[in-house]
Order: C-alpha cells, then structure tokens, then sequence
C-alpha cells in the first residue's frame, strides 16, 4: 500500500506496529451486515446487558466507508454474494471479516442451491464462529480473539495468511473449480468481477 | 358484471365519497365545541412532560448497570446449555461409543461423521462388539439441536456447557474424537484395555464395582 511495505520491518517499525495496532484493535468499528437469525444477536451484542461499546466498537456503521470490520451475520444467498462483496470492497483497508453461526461460516444445516457453502468463497474470512444462533458471550468471544489477532498482526494491519498462491489478499479469490466439476478447462479463467454472468448475452 | 354492484358494497366510489364527508362533519364538530376541563388538564400536562421524561433518565442512574463484564466475569449458562459435544467414558475409561453412527444419522446438518470398527481381545476400546475408531463433529455446520444426543443409544454423546468455540480456521473447528473425548478421571485407564468394572457384562453395566475396588479385591 504505502511506504511502510517497501522498507524491511526493523525495530523502530516493529514499535510503531505494536502501536498503530493496538490503535486498530481498540476502535474497530463493524459493519453490520444482518442477514438472519445471527443479527437479532448481533444487535443484543450492541445492547446494554453486553454492551459492545467497552470493545471500543460503539458505532455499528451503515455505510461501508467508515467501517473495519464486517460481521457477516446469517446465511449468504446466492443473490446476496454479489452486494456482499461489494460491501466489502467499498471498505478502507485495512478490513476484516468475521463469519457469524454456521450459515455464514459453512452454508450449516442449508446444504442447497441458495445458499453460499461460507462466505469465504466470496471474501476472506479472518474469524470463523460456530452457533445457530451463537449466543452474543460467543460473538464478543470471536471478537476478542480477533482483536487478538489484529494486535499481533503485520504493520500494515493486513493479516498475513490470506496471501493465496502468492496473490495478495485484496485482490479477488479466483479459484479453477472446473475440473472437480467436470467443465472444459482449455478455456481461460476470467477475472471474478468482469466475468460476465452466466446466461446474460453480451 | 359492473351494474351488479349493491349500493352498500364498501368497493363502491359513491359509498366512499359519502365517508369522507361524513369524517369532515365529524371533525369540525369537534374543533368548534372544546371542553374547558380538558384543556387546562393538557396544559399542566404539557408542562411537566419534558421533566416526567428525564424522570426516567433519573431514575435509570440510580439503579445498577445491567451490563455483563463477558470476559472479566462469565456467568454460567443455563444447566441445560447446548455446547460443545463430549464423549463420554466408563468408569475405567473404556469409551462408551459403540459406532453405531445413529448420531450422524439423526443430524440434520450433516456435521458428524462417524467410522465404527471391531474390538478385538487384544485391543478393546469399548464394551460390546463395536467401538466409534474415526469420530469427528464439525463446528462451523454443528447447529446445537442436540438430535444426536437423543438418537445415543448409550449415552455416549452429551453436551457441555462450553461455548467459546470461535476459530480463524476452518480445518481447526472440525473436532476430531480426541478432542471431544472426555478425559480421564482418577481411576480411569486410557483404552484399549479390558473391561475392569466386572466378570461379565451384567455386573459391568450394572457398576456395582469400580476400578478400585476391583485392584483392592486382586491384592
């Protein structure tokens, strides 16, 4: 992104990241992004019995632009994948994901042609969390654990382990599903966003 | 169709139009005849308003937080909880998993997986024929119904109460048999042994004796 990657991460950077990340972890601002059951926990999380704001994430933002972090919460149609990972890309870096129940995380008990088997087909997940619904103790728990996460993380606030085959992250997860389902592969792969959908002509 | 209509059918445009006028009567009745009692009862009422509603504010900042400090104190969950499965031992730690599979059977989520396997003499980790050699639940489609736990023939799955499951990893939160085993109390020997709680099978499920007494009885 900026100067901070091109220099080698000496002393002097290590102590600014430690900074600059604590900085990150205690104002992580989340994006709601409710799809079902999981968003009636997401909003008992920003209520007063538990009260997300001691995190240092006060303010559920509508709009993606001011946002950090989204909690994907619900399950994914095939419908909705599209609009989240607009959502997603309209958010500043440096941004996470965290899949809320088991329809967000894996597709859970809807195994079938409407639903998105984890949204980390579309987006890279930084912190998986099981439930159906999970209570909102386990929610402020994966929150934790990612806070965790992004105090230890590089300088750059990017997590390390979404460089996919040497492709950073940001970019879009383009993944050769042609053979395991028996397509033609002779054919090259178009790019996720200026492939054309399926069926719509020219 | 049309002249079929009655005059009294509410779908009719003159009927509507005889309502609105009606409505129109009605309220200008009202504004012209205003009843001196209630007016002044408003007007007190419009007064103290604002202050009767920072009456709540006041009296909120008097009474407790309700606030639940999660990490620092944990309150316990409901006895009845549904959380992270575990499986279940004897009391000489033979597993109490038989393999049947009718856990993986009854899960509407497809989470479980289950490979069954033969005792042998040699190495016996279950009483009976059977023991579950490949157990493995995975979280992130486990949807905590608890349907597995009512299809256990032996009660060999339960629930905890244990909920902090969060993970970054898909693979890490599928949890194989050695994680949801339970461990080993005093007593307990880990599997494969013989059975140690009897001659035979009735006085073993019967748990008249337990491990110790059992090495005490062959000293």
């Amino acid at each position: 992104m900026g100067i901070e990657e091109k220099i080698p991460d000496g002393i002097l950077l290590t102590n600014v990241a430690k900074l600059l990340n604590t900085a990150r972890k205690n104002s992580v601002w989340p994006a709601q992004f409710g799809l079902a059951c999981c968003a009636i926990e997401m909003m008992a999380v920003g209520g007063p019995r538990f009260d997300i704001a001691r995190f240092g994430m006060e303010r559920f933002s509508a709009s993606p632009r001011q946002a950090d972090l989204m909690i994907v919460a619900g399950r994914v149609s095939q419908k909705m994948a599209p609009v989240l990972r607009q959502i997603y890309d309209q958010m500043p870096e440096p941004k996470w994901v965290l899949a809320m129940g088991v329809c967000a995380s894996s597709g859970g008990m809807f195994n079938n042609y409407a639903i998105v088997q984890g949204v980390d087909h579309i987006v890279p997940v930084d912190m998986y969390l099981p439930g159906c619904p999970p209570r909102p103790e386990m929610l402020l728990d994966a929150i934790l654990k990612l806070h965790e996460k992004i105090k230890h993380g590089p300088i750059s606030g990017k997590p390390d382990w979404t460089t996919i085959d040497g492709a950073p992250y940001e970019k879009p997860i383009e993944r050769d599903t042609r053979s395991s389902k028996s397509l033609p592969v002779d054919v090259e792969i178009q790019p996720y966003l200026t492939a054309p959908f399926p069926g719509s002509g020219t | 169709m049309a002249d079929e209509i009655s005059p009294t059918d509410p779908a009719d445009p003159t009927e509507r139009v005889t309502d609105t006028s009606y409505r129109e009567v009605a309220s200008t009745g009202r504004e012209s005849t205003p009843r001196p009692a209630e007016e002044k009862s408003s007007a007190l009422k419009d007064l103290v308003a604002p202050i009767a509603g920072f009456g709540v504010t006041f009296k909120t900042m008097l009474t407790k937080p309700v606030t639940e400090e999660y990490p620092e104190d944990k309150r316990p969950t409901a006895p009845r909880y549904h959380g992270r499965h575990v499986l279940n031992r004897h009391a000489d730690g033979l597993e109490k998993c038989v393999g049947c599979e009718l856990c993986a059977w009854a899960c509407p989520a497809d989470a479980i997986y289950v490979e069954g396997a033969d005792n042998t003499e040699e190495a016996r980790f279950s009483p009976g024929e059977r023991y579950g050699a490949v157990y493995q639940i995975n979280y992130l489609r486990c949807i905590f119904c608890g349907l597995c736990i009512e299809a256990c023939p032996t009660r060999a799955l339960t629930m905890s109460n244990e909920y902090e499951l969060a993970d970054d990893s898909r693979q890490d939160l599928i949890f194989t048999k050695d994680q949801l085993l339970a461990p080993l109390l005093p007593g307990m020997e880990a599997p494969p042994h013989p059975m140690r709680l009897g001659e035979d099978e009735k006085a073993y499920y019967a748990g008249k004796a337990t491990p110790a007494e059992k090495t005490e009885a062959q000293e």
